[in-house]
Parts: structure tokens; C-alpha cells; sequence
């Protein structure tokens, strides 16, 4: 809030806190400790980001706000014309989505027929994965069937995805099963 | 219908109330009393899986009405903007002729002739036989979609009186669709049922228009896409297409589970709706694919221009004239490869590696119990998710494995968990359930080996592209040819998804991404393969500037600035409708595009969804093709005719019209068709561990069906691991009537169990007069409602009510059917009763 610049002794008695409850003008910052003033809202210095709510499929807009590399919060939008700044209580829990003491952060790996995971070194399991593919691809590709037709796919192997994947990561996958002759292609869409 | 739209959309449902604040009515037509119901002005409670009947009953009365008939309103939209005054093939039967099927039923498939427009043929180009055809394809898009008509144009009638146009054949096929048969059907009292026909007759017309919204509620029934097309039929009939206020508006689950079908991760699609080719000679080459799928008239004459712009984004330099443009690299499907017959082939071992990513199926696949041994029986899955989810965890986890039925040693499923990045930690775009493109930014890195799935997939093709990299083998050439050529940053060579959305949105062709210049739209596309375009339908979202990521939010009547709407930003599809068949807005409330004398050209509140300078007068001209084939009076660019249609010469392979058949599984026989009580055309899994509990089932007799809550969602994959959300939903529960819980001894927050011939799951009982029995054909019906989210695995565990669903599919779309038969009991699964 500006204020006025001078108003002199006037002002000075004026925000004296006794003055101001009896003229009713409410306590003003002359009440406000050194240490009020230092405390801010979580969302006091925060980079925020425009994202959307990943659950269904009303699309309501998200502002999630970043301190120091870690989000603190995430609001809904209120310029969104859709949502209007609300959240249902999957959008309201989107901070929890993110931040969570349960999420899976390492690889891990299960051998077959094993009882336990594994932790295993991204690389090694990406790699691992490119050569079950490559295995199962090149033991298992049609080109023609049994009736002669052109079918030039690979039947072993399948891709399930959930609806909750950006538009530009199903592009990818559809792309690359066209490549790999992949036909079992599914997603939740279906459903 | 079909949607507990204010608990499972519950922000979107905020327009609702808005509009029922300024006078509007709200009809909850449902089996379950919910809070959408009960913030209704009508609620109607319907016996689950009869939808067909209750909308076949609205079209009736509306035909029969007063109004309909008096009002020069209806007539003249349905005259000009469908299919109503076509005339159909003289030797076309009704269902109501023959016991439940239509002419052309061949015993196990439809030659669809005699649905034909008079004097047009459809025609399959190179030698197919039909009925392979038919018998291979499961989609709505394919099989009796493929060929083209030749011959016409058919004769019309616009008096619509002739009895061989398609609006008396509606009269007739839904003649019998009385009240007192939709009240026996049904169970709703023929009062109840007739107010909604005339709260909806009376919001339409020039002043007004009623809007429809469904979820999957409708979808997930043998009949869904035939529900829907009652719902367009009705729609139609009122007028209320392409108006402001009016549509059908289908409510979306999914973040973005519309774009992932524009832009499917689907078998049977290629992204912008373009069918997979198939190993039939009808796909053999490029020319035949164009041939039979593309038409000449409407929207898709322009296929060529889509699919060869498709695979010159796929394919590059190695798409040539030569090659097809790479015509031939595509893989061919051989059958239904959908999400039920995938589970059946994991089954019997031919499916031996899967990548599972954001998908839980453990949970969510009907026939839960079957999906979970089908896992088991992989030989590689990789499985990418937020949480350790059941579908990952199922070989220590499952309930198979706590019973003792299986070990985990028994199991030789390898395994790779590789957690996801959420979407606070991407950037990318998801297109929400009105065709809305919005992007999200990256707000933070994903932690530890978190990564995303643009991030998995770039570099499991990198990587995939070096193992092939020196073969000579002609299989392998997709492979080397594919397009690989994304940008990376950060420390992890995180792919730059601005360029993949730019790839979608299409450019001219160049080898590098500083040569390429973006298109503006779709029409821009080329078939000669100067233009490439991963997604034609989205064109225009990336053309130099990211679309989806615009903000602009000061118009709130439609926002044409915020992201971007497919197609071209066109927010209220087919939009000329709202315009007369003169170009004149039907009433001032209603105006939303109109025709500009003065200028030339549609003009209006939106983009108009309608070539833009084509006369409302314009007689169209067939010899020309495409879209200057369609007249200035037809709204529905994407049909050859470009008449919306009321009755489907082609598409459908379960018949031309929606037609009332019972759940798969049901307590009663079909009251309208004696001869045949279900979807003649319904997909069966016949293997042991997919029995079916058949027609009135003595040891089954409650109508069940499942649906969700607010605070989980889907699976639980992305909800049960938030202890916000578990607090708030803490345990699964079956919700059932007073009258039944008396019946069978069942207290309130007292165990249940719950049976079908697949499984039995436990569960908590909720005894409320939300549900109440219904009277169906002289009997009472009572029916359950079970949430299906829980699982074993989370914060929160609870009995999966998909272990108690069958495999069984609609004949369209391979949809599963959410409205089954069972049986209930106080007490757990172990025989104990009592109290949690």
C-alpha cells in the first residue's frame, strides 16, 4: 500500500494504536512486529508454472509454484476459463501426486521366477530392455502368414498405455510400433 | 445418461448448475441416485443396460408429438441437414420384422446391401471377400466401413413422406418403443419417463436447444456405440447439433484420453482417425488403402494428402513415390488386437512381452482375476509408473499368490519397474474432453530415475535403431527409416517436445528441423509428399508457434484464445447447423455463425466449421469431388453426403439403426425381440476362465454395475497411493437397497460378498435408498452399485469389482460391458461375517 508522503505530527498520532481504535481506522502496520514482516506466504518468492490437471478429462488449468527446485503448491488457474481458479479433490491432491514419500524413484528389477526386486542401474535395464526387443522381434516377425498375405508385424510383443500420457509421448509410441511392426497397441481410450 | 457427471466431473458440472440457476432443466436419467441426481430438476431411476430402449422411446414420442410435427423448425432442419429424405434400398427389413435382426444377417455376420442408399452400391475395390472382411475387423471405422458407394446420387424425397425414406423407416423401426413398453423394460414408471420426453420437446427449437451428456456410463455396454447413436438420432431430431446449448457432449476420463485417440496409441488406428491397413488385399498398396477407405466426397476424399504426409513425417527421405512414400513399411493387423483379445493371447503365451505404461490392469481389466494370470505368463514386461502399482507387484502381491494358489517362483515373468515423471515434471499437451489442446510446462525435474515416457521412448528407439543399424535384412528398414531426429537437452538428453508437437502439426518436408517450415492447417497437406504431418487433424496447433500454450482468457463465452481446438480451432463442431439452410441464424438467442451476404463468407462468434466462402445456396458439384462436391446445406463435412445420418447405410456392423438388446448378461429376456434377446453381433471369449453367467441365471439374479468416485480414479494408480484421497475414500464398498440388505440379511458397514461365475470379491455394504428395486416385466430387479478403483496394493485395499466382470465386447469398438449379473451374501470371502 503507498502512503502518503507527509502528514506530519498528524499522521504520526494518527497511527498511534490507541488513536486508532477510538476513530475506528483498525491497528495498520504501526502494530506489525519486525518479525511479522519478515514471515511470508509459502507462495512469497515462488516461480510459478502454467501445467494442467493430469486425472480426468475436464482439463482444468494448474499453477504450480516452485521454490529452490521443489514445487510448494499447486493451485488451480483462476484466468482458466474452464476450471476458474477451483479444483475437485483429485485436482486439489495434484501436489500430493507429485510429492510422495510412495513414489518409485530407481529402476528396479524383477529376474523371472525371482522373489524380490532388484535395484538396478537405469542404463543397464534400458539396454537390457532394447535387447528383449531385438530378441523377441527377430525370433517372432511375420512377414507373410500362413496364407501368403503381406503381414510384415512382430505378434510377440505389446504396448497397453494409460490416458494420462502427453499427446507427443503416444505420438512416439504409435511411431515407433509402426517401425518395430508392433501390432498389439492398446490404451486406455479404449476402456 | 450415462454419467454421474457431478461427482466424476464435478468442475465441468459447475455450468450445469450455473445453467439450472438461469431456468434451465437438468435431467439425470440413471440406475444409481447420485449427486448428480440429486442436483437434477428431473431424475428418472432405470434398470443399467436399457439405455437403448429409454432413447429409442424419447425418439417415438418426439415423432408422435404434437410439437415435432406442428413446428416448421424440426422439418426443416432434419430435411436439410440429415439424411432424412434419403430413400433406402427397396428390399431393406426392419428388426421389427425379423424377430431382432435386419435384412442382411448372414447367421454370424451382416451383409449390409439392403441398408444401402437406392441405386448406390458399396463397393470393395480388389478381390476381398466380405465377409472376411467383416469377420477380421473389430472397429467401427473398418469392416463394413471399407469400399465406397458407387452409383447415385440416391433419390430423396423432401416431404419425407415417401415410406422408404430413412425418417419413416425411424418412424417404424421405433414404433414399438411405446411408453408402456419402455416403463416394462426399463422400470420406470410411464409417467416419469414421458415428463423427460416433453421437458426435452420443449427445450427445443429456434429459441432453444437441450444438450445430452454421457460418460462411459454409455460406452461400456455391448450396445455403446449404437447408444450413442441413439443419442444423435434424438439429437438430430430436435435439432440440436452443431447449435450453442445443444450437442452431445462425451465426458472423457482421461487427461488427455481424446488425444491419446486422435493420436492413438490404438491398434487400429493411424493418428487423425486414418485406419490401420490390414493384411487383406483390400490394404495392399497405397492406391487400394485410398481407394476403399478414402471416398470421394467430404473431408476424407482428402486421405492421400493425410497419409502420405503421415509417412513422410514417419519415414522421411526413405518415403519415396517409389516406395508408396513407405506405404509398405507399415505393419499389417491380422484381427482384433484390442485390449481383451491382447489379454487372451498373453494367455495362451503368443503375446510374450509387454510395455505397460500408466495402465493398471491388474485393477482395472474386466476379468481382473484372468489379467493377472495372463501377466504372469509373459516372458518380459516392462512396466513404467508413478507407484508401485498392482499390475506390477501382482507375482508377490496378488490375492492368487497370498491364497496360496500360485508362488512367486512359479512365475517367470522378468520384470523392469521404471518410474514415470508426473506431469508437473514435462512438458507436453493433453487434449481434453471438448478436443481442447492445452500444454503443460515443466515446473521441476523428475526425481532420481524418474523419467518420462518422451524420454523412454526416444531412447528405447535410439537404442533399438543402433541394434539394426547394419542390417541388410528388408524386415529391418522401418526401423532404419524412421525419423529419429529430436532435439535433446539437460542433463538426461531429454527429447524437446516442442518438436514433436511440431512434427504433428506438420511442415514442409526438409531433412532439417532449420529448413522446416510449419503448415498452417490441413489444408496446406500435400500428397505428393512435400508436406509432412504427424497428425493431420491437429494441424494448425504448431504453426511456428505453440497454440496449445496460448492463454488469452478475455472472451468467456467460447475462448478462442485459450490453447487449441481440433479442428483449426474450431470450438462448436459442424457449426453451420446453427445457421438456417438460407445462412440465417435461427433465432437471435441462438445466433452463433452465420452467412455474410455483403462479405461473401460464414462469419460469427467461431471459427466456422465449414468451408468458409462456400453460398448457403451453393448446389455443390459431385464431378468435382471432395468438399466442392458437398451443397452450401450440408454441415457434416466428414460424411460422403454431407448429411448427418439418422439411419446408417454403413459403419455399424450390428445394423443400420440403434436397436434395444439386453446386457450379455441379464435377469430378463429381450420384451421387444423375442428371437434375439442380445446384440446378435456381440464378441464372446468362450475359454474356461471366462464363463458366463447367461440369460435370467436363477444363481445370479442381481443386475450389477460399476462405476467411480470422486476422489479415486480409474485403477487407483494415480489416487490410492494419496493419503488426501484414501482418508477420504478409505474402503471399497458395494452400494444396495434396504429391500434387498432385508432380503439377504446384509447389516449397513457390514461385509459382503459378491459373486459371478468368474470370482467373488469382498467388500463393505453402503445400504441406502439411493438404490431402489425397480419392476421389470411384472418382477422386482434390484440392483448394486460397486466402485471400481480398489485394489491390493496402495495406502488404501479393497475388493477389485472387475474380478466379477466377463470378457465381452461390443461388435463396433471392443468395448467391455460394465453391467453384468450376480449374486451377493452377508459375510466375507472366507465364509466369516461380521463387522470390519
Amino acid at each position: 500500500m503507498r502512503r502518503r508522503p507527509l502528514r506530519g505530527i498528524t499522521s504520526a498520532i494518527g497511527r498511534w494504536p490507541v488513536a486508532r481504535q477510538l476513530t475506528n481506522a483498525g491497528l495498520d502496520d504501526a502494530a506489525v512486529s519486525e518479525r511479522t514482516r519478515q514471515l511470508h506466504s509459502r507462495l512469497h518468492d515462488v516461480r510459478t508454472v502454467s501445467s494442467i490437471c493430469p486425472y480426468c478429462a475436464v482439463g482444468c488449468s494448474t499453477l504450480v509454484h516452485v521454490k529452490k527446485g521443489q514445487i510448494v503448491d499447486i493451485e488451480g488457474n483462476p484466468e482458466s476459463p474452464i476450471n476458474q481458479g477451483t479444483l475437485c479433490p483429485k485436482g486439489a491432491d495434484t501436489l500430493q501426486y507429485a510429492i510422495n514419500p510412495k513414489r518409485l524413484t530407481t529402476a528396479l528389477y524383477r529376474r523371472p521366477f525371482g522373489t524380490k526386486w532388484e535395484r538396478v542401474d537405469l542404463e543397464w535395464a534400458m539396454d537390457r530392455i532394447a535387447e528383449r526387443v531385438h530378441e523377441t522381434r527377430e525370433r517372432t516377425y511375420v512377414d507373410r502368414d500362413e496364407r501368403g498375405r503381406h503381414v510384415c508385424n512382430t505378434p510377440a510383443i505389446g504396448f497397453l498405455g494409460g490416458a494420462a500420457l502427453d499427446n507427443e509421448e503416444n505420438y512416439l509410441i504409435k511411431k515407433f510400433c509402426v517401425g518395430a511392426g508392433i501390432v498389439w497397441v492398446e490404451n486406455q481410450a479404449r476402456i | 445418461m450415462g454419467s454421474n457427471f457431478a461427482e466424476c466431473h464435478p468442475v465441468a458440472f459447475r455450468f450445469v448448475m450455473r445453467a439450472r440457476e438461469t431456468g434451465a432443466e437438468v435431467i439425470h436419467v440413471d440406475p444409481r441416485f447420485s449427486r448428480t441426481s440429486a442436483c437434477a430438476t428431473q431424475y428418472v431411476q432405470v434398470r443399467a443396460g436399457t439405455d437403448i430402449a429409454f432413447m429409442g422411446g424419447l425418439i417415438n414420442h418426439v415423432l408422435q408429438s404434437e410439437r415435432w410435427n406442428t413446428d416448421p423448425f424440426f422439418k426443416e432442419y432434419v430435411a436439410h441437414y440429415t439424411n432424412a429424405a434419403t430413400l433406402i434400398e427397396r428390399d431393406f427389413r426392419d428388426a421389427s420384422d425379423l424377430g431382432g435382426v435386419f435384412s442382411g444377417w448372414e447367421e454370424d455376420y451382416y451383409c449390409p446391401d439392403s441398408w444401402q442408399y437406392e441405386g448406390t452400391q458399396r463397393v470393395i475395390h480388389v478381390d476381398s471377400q466380405y465377409k472376411e472382411i467383416c469377420e477380421m475387423l473389430s472397429t467401427q471405422g473398418q469392416g463394413m466401413s471399407s469400399g465406397r458407394s458407387i452409383g447415385g446420387p440416391p433419390p430423396k424425397d423432401p416431404t419425407l413422406e415417401d415410406p422408404r425414406c430413412v425418417l419413416q423407416r425411424l418412424k417404424r423401426h421405433f414404433a414399438e418403443y411405446t411408453p408402456a413398453r419402455v416403463a416394462e423394460i426399463c422400470g420406470v414408471p410411464e409417467d416419469r419417463f414421458v415428463a423427460v420426453a416433453e421437458s426435452m420437446l420443449r427445450n427445443s427449437g429456434r429459441e432453444r436447444t437441450c444438450a445430452i451428456a454421457y460418460a462411459v456410463g454409455w460406452t461400456q455396454h455391448t450396445t455403446g456405440p449404437q447408444i450413442i447413436a441413439s443419442a444423435a438420432i434424438l439429437q438430430l431430431l430436435l435439432g440440436n447439433i452443431g447449435r450453442p446449448g445443444g450437442g452431445i457432449q462425451a465426458l472423457r476420463g482421461h487427461a488427455t484420453i481424446q488425444g491419446s485417440t486422435d493420436i492413438p496409441t490404438l491398434y487400429d488406428l493411424l493418428p487423425g482417425y486414418l485406419h490401420m491397413p490390414t493384411c487383406l488385399p483390400i490394404d495392399e498398396t497405397l492406391d487400394s488403402y485410398v481407394w476403399n477407405e478414402g471416398g470421394a466426397t467430404g473431408h476424407w476424399a482428402y486421405t492421400r494428402n493425410y497419409l502420405v504426409s503421415l509417412l513422410k513425417a514417419y519415414f522421411g527421405d526413405a518415403a519415396t513415390p517409389e516406395n508408396d512414400f513407405g506405404y509398405e513399411f507399415l505393419p499389417r493387423i491380422t484381427g482384433d488386437h484390442s485390449f481383451m483379445p491382447m489379454f487372451v493371447a498373453m494367455h495362451k503365451g503368443e503375446l510374450e512381452g509387454l510395455f505397460l505404461m500408466g495402465q493398471n490392469p491388474a485393477v482395472g481389466g474386466p476379468n481382473a482375476g484372468f489379467v493377472r494370470e495372463a501377466l504372469g505368463k509373459l516372458k518380459w514386461m516392462v512396466a513404467r509408473d508413478i507407484f508401485a502399482i498392482e499390475s506390477a507387484t501382482f507375482w508377490y502381491d496378488s490375492p492368487e499368490v497370498k491364497d496360496g494358489t500360485i508362488a512367486p517362483e512359479d512365475i517367470g515373468t522378468e520384470i523392469f519397474l521404471l518410474p514415470g515423471a508426473t506431469v508437473t515434471e514435462k512438458d507436453g499437451s493433453f487434449t481434453n474432453t471438448h478436443r481442447l489442446i492445452q500444454w503443460h510446462d515443466r515446473a521441476v525435474n523428475p526425481p532420481g530415475d524418474a523419467r518420462s515416457e518422451s524420454w523412454f521412448m526416444y531412447h528405447l528407439g535410439r537404442r533399438i535403431k543402433k541394434l539394426y543399424e547394419s542390417s541388410t535384412d528388408p524386415k529391418d528398414r522401418p526401423i532404419q527409416a524412421l525419423t529419429w531426429d529430436y532435439p535433446t537437452a539437460g542433463e538426461h538428453d531429454e527429447p524437446i517436445v516442442d518438436y514433436i508437437l511440431r512434427e504433428v502439426n506438420g511442415f514442409v518436408w526438409a531433412p532439417t528441423w532449420d529448413e522446416r517450415k510449419q503448415v498452417t492447417g490441413f489444408a496446406e497437406l500435400k500428397d505428393d509428399g512435400s508436406t509432412a504431418c504427424g497428425c493431420w487433424l491437429y494441424s494448425g496447433v504448431h504453426p511456428g508457434v505453440n497454440r496449445a500454450a496460448s492463454r488469452a482468457s478475455d472472451d468467456l463465452y467460447i475462448s478462442p484464445g485459450w490453447g487449441f481446438s481440433w479442428p483449426s480451432n474450431v470450438r462448436l463442431l459442424y457449426n453451420r447447423c446453427s445457421a438456417d439452410p438460407q445462412g440465417r441464424p435461427w433465432s437471435e438467442q441462438k445466433k452463433y455463425v452465420w452467412w455474410d451476404e455483403t462479405r461473401g463468407r460464414w462469419i460469427g462468434e467461431d471459427v466456422p466449421d465449414f468451408p468458409v466462402d462456400k453460398r448457403p445456396d451453393d448446389p455443390g458439384d459431385p464431378e468435382a469431388g471432395g468438399l466442392a462436391a458437398l451443397s452450401g446445406d450440408s454441415p457434416f463435412l466428414l460424411k460422403p453426403d454431407g448429411k448427418a445420418w439418422l439411419f446408417f447405410p454403413f459403419g455399424m456392423k450390428d445394423g443400420p439403426l440403434p436397436t434395444h438388446y439386453e446386457p450379455w448378461e441379464t435377469p430378463v429376456p429381450n420384451l421387444l425381440y423375442h428371437e434375439h434377446d442380445r446384440d446378435p453381433m456381440t464378441k464372446v471369449w468362450h475359454i474356461d476362465e471366462n464363463p458366463y453367467n447367461g440369460i435370467a441365471n436363477e444363481e445370479f439374479p442381481y443386475v450389477l454395475t460399476t462405476y467411480r468416485l470422486t476422489e479415486h480414479h480409474t485403477g487407483g494408480g494415480m489416487t490410492r497411493w494419496n493419503s488426501w484421497l484414501s482418508e477420504l475414500q478409505p474402503a471399497a464398498f458395494v452400494e444396495l437397497s434396504p429391500e434387498l440388505a432385508a432380503e439377504k440379511g446384509i447389516a449397513h458397514t457390514g461385509w459382503v460378498t459378491l459373486s459371478t461365475s468368474r470370482g467373488d470379491v469382498e467388500a463393505l455394504a453402503l445400504v441406502t435408498r439411493r438404490m431402489r428395486p425397480l419392476t421389470v416385466q411384472g418382477r422386482t430387479i434390484h440392483q448394486i452399485g460397486f466402485p471400481w478403483h480398489f485394489g491390493y496394493a496402495g495406502l488404501v485395499t479393497g475388493g477389485s469389482a472387475n474380478v466379477l466382470l466377463s470378457m465381452v465386447a461390443d461388435p463396433n469398438v471392443s468395448i467391455h460391458e460394465r453391467v453384468l449379473t450376480c449374486n451377493i451374501r452377508a459375510g466375507r470371502l472366507n465364509g466369516n461375517g461380521g463387522h470390519p
